[in-house]
This record gives C-alpha cells, structure tokens and sequence, in this order.
C-alpha cells in the first residue's frame, strides 16, 4: 500500500498542440489557442471563441486510424493516450497488467447531435452508427481496444474533475496491486450540447479569458485528451530511464454546496487541497507552483481563491490557469493539466496567467504572468474542480 | 480486510422498496420494458426539489436515503455511483430543445442536471457530505467499478460506511433507439415467462440499488463480499471463474447457489450456459433479469438479490432455474456479462 506511483509516459492534444514539443512551443511563446469557431456547427459560431484542437476529424481519422464516424472525443483520446504509451516505451508491456482509466462528460455526443437531428423529425430516421458510441464508456472501449489493453478498463465522470479523479484512481489501481501500468487521464471534444450548455449558465466569455483577474467575465471552451502513464515501483525499477516525477498526493472531497456554483469558502477545494497535501506529507509551502483551476468565471476564482487563501496565507507559490491557453477543456482538463504539471517538474518551468492584469479584490496574491525557466520546481498542485461540487487535487513532486 | 454489506436498498421493478417481506408478491409484466415502482418521494426529497429532480436523480437519492436508514448510518465516508447513460431524462431534454429552439432560448436546468455524476453530486447535497465522491461511467460494468474502488477505499483504510450505488433510467427516447439497435424482443411477452422464452432480444429495465459497504464484522450485516472480478473480453470466462474460485480456496462444489444474469436472449443466456454446462452442472441456478429486467446496472439489482438470499437463507421461488431441496445457500456467486464482452464475478458469504 505505501508503494510510489511513477509517471513515465506523456501525452496530451489541445487548442494549442497536437503533442508535448507544440505545447511547449505555444507557452514559451505565449500563444493562446482560442480563436473564432471553425470546426463545430453552431449558431455561436463568431460570437463565442473556443479552443479548437486544429486538426479536423478527417485528419483524425487519417492520423489515428479509427473507422470512419468515430466520436472526435475518441480521436482526440486515442491520439493523447497513444503518444502517452509511446512516451513510456515500456519493453514486454504484456508481461505487466495494464490498465486503461479515461475520463470523459460528452461520450460520443458530437455523434449523437447529428443522430438526433433526423431522430426528432422521424423517429424511424437517424443513422444508428451515430449513437453507437454515445455513452462516455464507450470512447473509453474504442481507444483500449486499439491499444490492445483488456486487463482493467474503465470510465470516471465527475464533470470538470472527470480525468483528475481518472489518475487518482489509476494510482490507487497501483497502489491496490490490481495494476502495474495505467494509463490514465481524459478527453472530451467540443459539441452544441456542452457550448449551449454553458452558454445558458451564462458564463462564457464572449472575449478570451482572464481567470482570477479581478474583471473576469467567464470561461472560453476548449477541447483536447491528456494521459499519464503511471507505473509501479516494480514496474519502474525494469525501467532503464529516469521516471518524469511521482504523484505524491491527491484528495477528493465535495463541495456539498450547489448542483454548479462552489461555495464562496471554498469548502470543496479547501478540503482537496489541504488533503492532497497531507497524502503527500507535504506543508504548503513546499508547494513550488500551483496549476490552478482557474476557469475565469467569477464564482470559481473567488472560490478557489479563497481556499487557497486559507491554505497558503500568508506565503503564495506562484500560480497560473493555463486555461488562458488551452480553454476549459473539461472532462479532459485534469489530464491535460496534469500533463502540463509534470512537464512544469521535468523542465523546471512555470507557466503565465495570460491576459492577466487586475488582482482579485481581497485576494492577496496575484498569478505570474511571464514564462519563467529555470525555476526551482519540485512540487506542483493542480486543481480540478467540476459541477456537483467535485473537487480534486494532485500534487506532483520531482522522484 | 473483509467487505460487509450492511444494508441495501432497491428502488426496481418488483416491490424491492422499504418491504418487510422478501419478494412476497411478485409483479407480472407484458411488454418488452418494465416500468418501476416509484417510491413517495416526499418522505426523503423536499418537494420543492421533486418537481425539478428526473427520475433517476429521485430514485437515487431515494434509494441512498433508505439504505443509510437502515445501516442507522447518518453520514458515510464515501459516495460513489455507477451509470453507464448517466441522466438519460435530462440530456433528452436539453437535445431536444437545441434542435427545436435552434440553440436559441434554452433554460439551463436540464443541461445543470444531466452530468453523470449529479446522483452522487445530489446525495452529497442533500447529506451535506464532503467525503470521496466519484462516479464511474463503463457501460456494463459501471456498477461493478464503483464497488471496486469502494473496495479500494476500504482497504486503503481511507474511509468506512461506503455508500455504493448503481442508477439507470429508462426514457421513451433511449428504449426507441436501443429497440432500433436490436437489444428488445419483437414481441411482447410476460416477464414471468422470459426465462422460457429464449428468442433475440430480452425486456428492458431500469432502477437505482444502493449499498453500505463496511469492513466492521456486525450482526446486522446482510452478507460478506468476498471477491469481486471484473473482465474485459475474456479469453475464457469459464477459466477466469475456476482461478477466481481457486484464489479463495473454493471448490465449484462449495457454492450453494450460481446466480446468473440471464435475460432471455438467445446469444446472451448461450454464454451462462457454457459456464453451467462446464463448472455447475448440477448446482442450484438462480436468475433475476425477469424481474427487474436488463439495463447497464441490472447487476446492482443481482446484488440486492444476492444480499437479501444470504440474510433470509432461502431463496424465492420465482428465482430459481434449478432448485435443490432445503436449500439455504451459504455461498453464493453472483455471474453477470454485458453482452459477452464484460463479464463480473461477486462472491458472496453468508455472515
């Protein structure tokens, strides 16, 4: 039970990559991926900017080589959790049990959408091979099957903390001796049901977004998948390399407030963070950055400000939402973010707030807002909090 | 570490519910979709909340209530909950309005209601509960996944009073397009008679279980679960029973009841057939699809089924494929796939 929890394989596609060599080109030079939507058919097209992956499904389809059809959300896993596994290069992979845990909130959705169209009008029309792959458990199956895993496979869904709660879980397979390898994280794909689902809450921002600035005005949506490949302390000593990092730490805890806002304590993430940290046997100021959850709605800042405010007080590490670049991508948030917290331990980095300019009133911290390089990073937070008051926290540390 | 099931609530087809009696009466159906018997919701959900909750939010939250209330449990230590379509109800709704108001005018409470996770997420709410909550999404074995990391907790000593459960509704739109795609028989037939009437095509069903699972030996616990096994596509399920059987130290001889997951479908009932053929072939067969009829967490029904066998020591009749005289099982395994590519195992002792 006490046995470490390496992460040995990366892999991650977003608004501003289709690999990790992109999105270390895109932060450095500080290039958001939101833009004008152009791949999916909306009527907000021109009004609302997302972070769209730039590769279309055909692309997809070529590059992946899945059927004709496919969910763009399992395009997007399979292309995430394919370079993972590639990253890993672990030799005689079928001597170890392997695991597949993936998150995702839309399944197959963008399918279905269209399935839908001609359903309502006719309930005999509507081609069936739209609706195949509807449930999140699905996408899960597609991408397992293609990489050839069968010894533990299965799908979290937890809103925005969905992949977060993914890699926890795989740990915990590890940690249980169910698992030796795991890859683990999520992926979700741009679809109407997501985009007029926010649009309704009215949170999303009709410019790009600023999270934790004090004039705020919502989320940008994006899309992507982003994958660990976890092992165990057998697995890595088989390993002749050096593993990118550990998860030392995670916690999920509820916020028990509302359906979709966060209490204004923070409570949920409050409770993530202060657990995460005790798992790792860590004290808040060996955090050396915080990769925030940072959506740029005004209630999740103020929320999660506050708890980290409550944290933190009074010594702040520095922290960043790299949503300013990749969108909120949600169910694929906590893997692509994770993703981008291990890169921050591997090459010593830490990421801008962009856009940033006004701190939060009674905040008494502000995110850094330059690419900095060679910084002392040993331990990073990352946070990801969703609807239903999900709340996670990992916290990865230099092995 | 030893799991307990300590209390089990179902909300199903048959009068599951808050009954004295088990499975007294059983409720005969025809059609090819059982219905399910709705609780009053009033005497767990504000009735202000009931009017804007789906089915499965109402059902789940129900169910939940019940089973804490007769574990005497005020606040567990984990929620977590398996579906594999989630708020079925909900996401109808809010689709249909982005085709017919043209992504125009939408109200928000459909799309705030319809994330796979808002059972476990309501539950919490109402609970004021800001323990481990998670929610797994695998189709056939969704239900399964939440009582593995329920296991996992458990050992991990990272919480007690686990609160498991399995939801799924049922819609007019979800049956008309899993009919389309062949899953329902062409005719309607009476539930009683689905276990002789194995043709394509088996009933669809629908409902919420929930369980509290702990490792604290009590009098009042219903029955130890022993070992559970997931599989995807396995090579031979048949071998995967023998070796989980082995791991424990148990013979095949020493179950005293197989249940099954049959439903009355052709492809489907062939693949139990094989393992009875092979490993229990004159065991005590039980099956329970004709009565809560099947759906991506009909299993989490199994279970109740399974829990309440062990507790009673005897097993209803209108379950029983094949029975044995005086038969009061102390060991039971409980075999259920989802259209032969999941495949789980629970092994149950009576306490």
């Amino acid at each position: 039970m006490s046995s470490k929890v390496y992460i040995v394989g990366l892999g991650v596609i977003s608004g501003i990559g289709n690999n990790i060599a992109e999105h270390l080109a895109s932060f450095e030079r500080e290039e958001a991926g939101m833009a004008e939507i152009s791949k999916l058919n909306t009527i907000h097209q021109g009004e609302l900017p997302v972070a769209e992956v730039k590769l279309s499904n055909e692309e997809l389809i070529a590059f992946t080589g899945l059927p004709v059809n496919s969910s763009r959300t399992s395009l997007l896993s399979s292309v995430a959790a394919k370079q993972a596994l590639d990253d890993a290069a672990i030799p005689d992979l079928d001597t170890f049990r392997v695991g597949f845990v993936s998150a995702n909130t839309v399944g197959g959705m963008d399918q279905s959408e269209d399935f839908f169209v001609d359903f309502l009008a006719d309930n005999s029309k509507g081609k069936l091979r739209h609706v195949h792959d509807h449930e999140c458990g699905s996408i899960t199956e597609v991408v397992a099957s293609q990489l050839g895993i069968h010894d533990i496979v299965t799908t979290i869904s937890t809103a925005c903390s969905s992949s977060a709660n993914a890699i926890f879980y795989a740990a915990r397979l590890i940690k249980n001796d169910i698992a030796d390898v795991v890859i683990a994280g999520g992926a979700d794909s741009l679809t109407k049901f997501t985009l007029n689902g926010f649009n309704t809450l009215m949170i999303l921002d009709k410019e790009f977004c600023k999270p934790f600035d004090e004039n705020r005005a919502g989320l940008n949506l994006g899309e992507g998948a982003g994958y660990l490949v976890l092992v165990s302390d057998k697995v890595m000593r088989t390993l002749n390399r050096k593993p990118y990092g550990l998860l030392s730490g995670y916690n999920n805890s509820n916020d028990a407030f509302h359906q979709t806002a966060s209490s204004p304590e923070g409570t949920g993430s409050y409770f993530a963070m202060k657990g995460a940290l005790a798992k790792a046997g860590l004290q808040p100021g060996d955090i050396s950055y915080i990769n925030l959850h940072g959506t740029g709605t005004p209630n999740n800042d103020s929320a999660e400000g506050t708890a980290i405010k409550r944290v933190f007080d009074p010594f702040y590490p520095p922290m960043s939402s790299t949503k300013s670049y990749t969108g909120h991508t949600l169910g694929a948030s906590g893997g692509i973010e994770a993703v981008f917290s291990v890169l921050a331990l591997e090459h010593q980095i830490i990421y801008p707030n962009l856009r940033f300019s006004t701190p939060m009133s009674e905040m008494p911290f502000a995110p850094v807002t330059s690419f900095l390089k060679d910084r002392p990073v040993k331990h990073v937070l990352s946070n990801s909090f969703g609807f239903g008051g999900n709340c996670t926290s990992l916290i990865f540390s230099v092995a | 570490m030893k799991v307990y099931i300590r209390s089990a609530a179902s909300i199903s087809a048959q009068k599951t519910f808050k009954q004295n009696g088990f499975l007294d009466e059983v409720i005969e159906y025809t059609g090819t979709r059982l219905p399910v018997i709705e609780p009053d919701f009033k005497a767990y959900i504000d009735p202000k909340l009931i009017r804007r909750m789906s089915h499965v939010i109402k059902r789940g939250v129900a169910a939940a209530s019940e089973c804490l209330k007769e574990a005497e449990v005020d606040m567990p230590g984990a929620i977590i909950t398996g579906t594999a379509f989630g708020c079925m109800e909900d996401t109808i709704t809010f689709l249909t309005r982005i085709v017919e108001g043209n992504e125009e005018m939408l109200p928000p409470t459909a799309f705030i209601q319809s994330t796979h996770n808002t059972v476990a997420a309501q539950i919490a709410l109402m609970l004021k509960c800001h323990a481990y909550n998670n929610t797994f999404v695998h189709k056939g074995v969704s239900f399964e996944h939440a009582l593995l990391d329920a296991i996992m907790l458990l050992n991990e000593q990272e919480a007690d009073n686990i609160l498991v459960g399995g939801t799924e509704e049922m819609v007019d739109t979800s049956f008309k397009v899993l009919s389309r795609l062949g899953l329902y028989k062409r005719w309607p037939v009476s539930n009683l008679a689905l276990m002789h009437t194995i043709s394509a095509g088996t009933i669809g069903g629908e409902g919420a279980a929930f369980f509290l699972l702990s490792d604290k030996a009590d009098p009042a616990n219903l029955a130890e679960l022993r070992a559970l096994k997931i599989l995807f596509e396995p090579e031979n399920i048949g071998q995967s029973i023998l070796a989980l059987l082995k791991e424990h130290n148990i013979k095949p001889e020493d179950i005293d009841l197989l249940i099954t997951g049959k439903n009355g479908d052709t492809r489907n009932d062939a693949v139990y057939q094989q393992v009875i053929s092979a490993i229990f072939p004159e065991h005590p067969i039980a099956n329970y699809k004709h009565l809560c009829g099947e759906y991506p967490v009909a299993n989490s029904f199994g279970l109740w089924l399974a829990a309440n066998i062990l507790k009673n020591a005897s097993v209803p009749e209108v379950l029983l494929e094949r029975a044995a005289p005086n038969l009061k099982p102390k060991k039971v395994l409980l075999y259920n796939h989802y259209q032969n590519k999941y495949h789980s195992l629970m092994l149950l002792d009576a306490v």
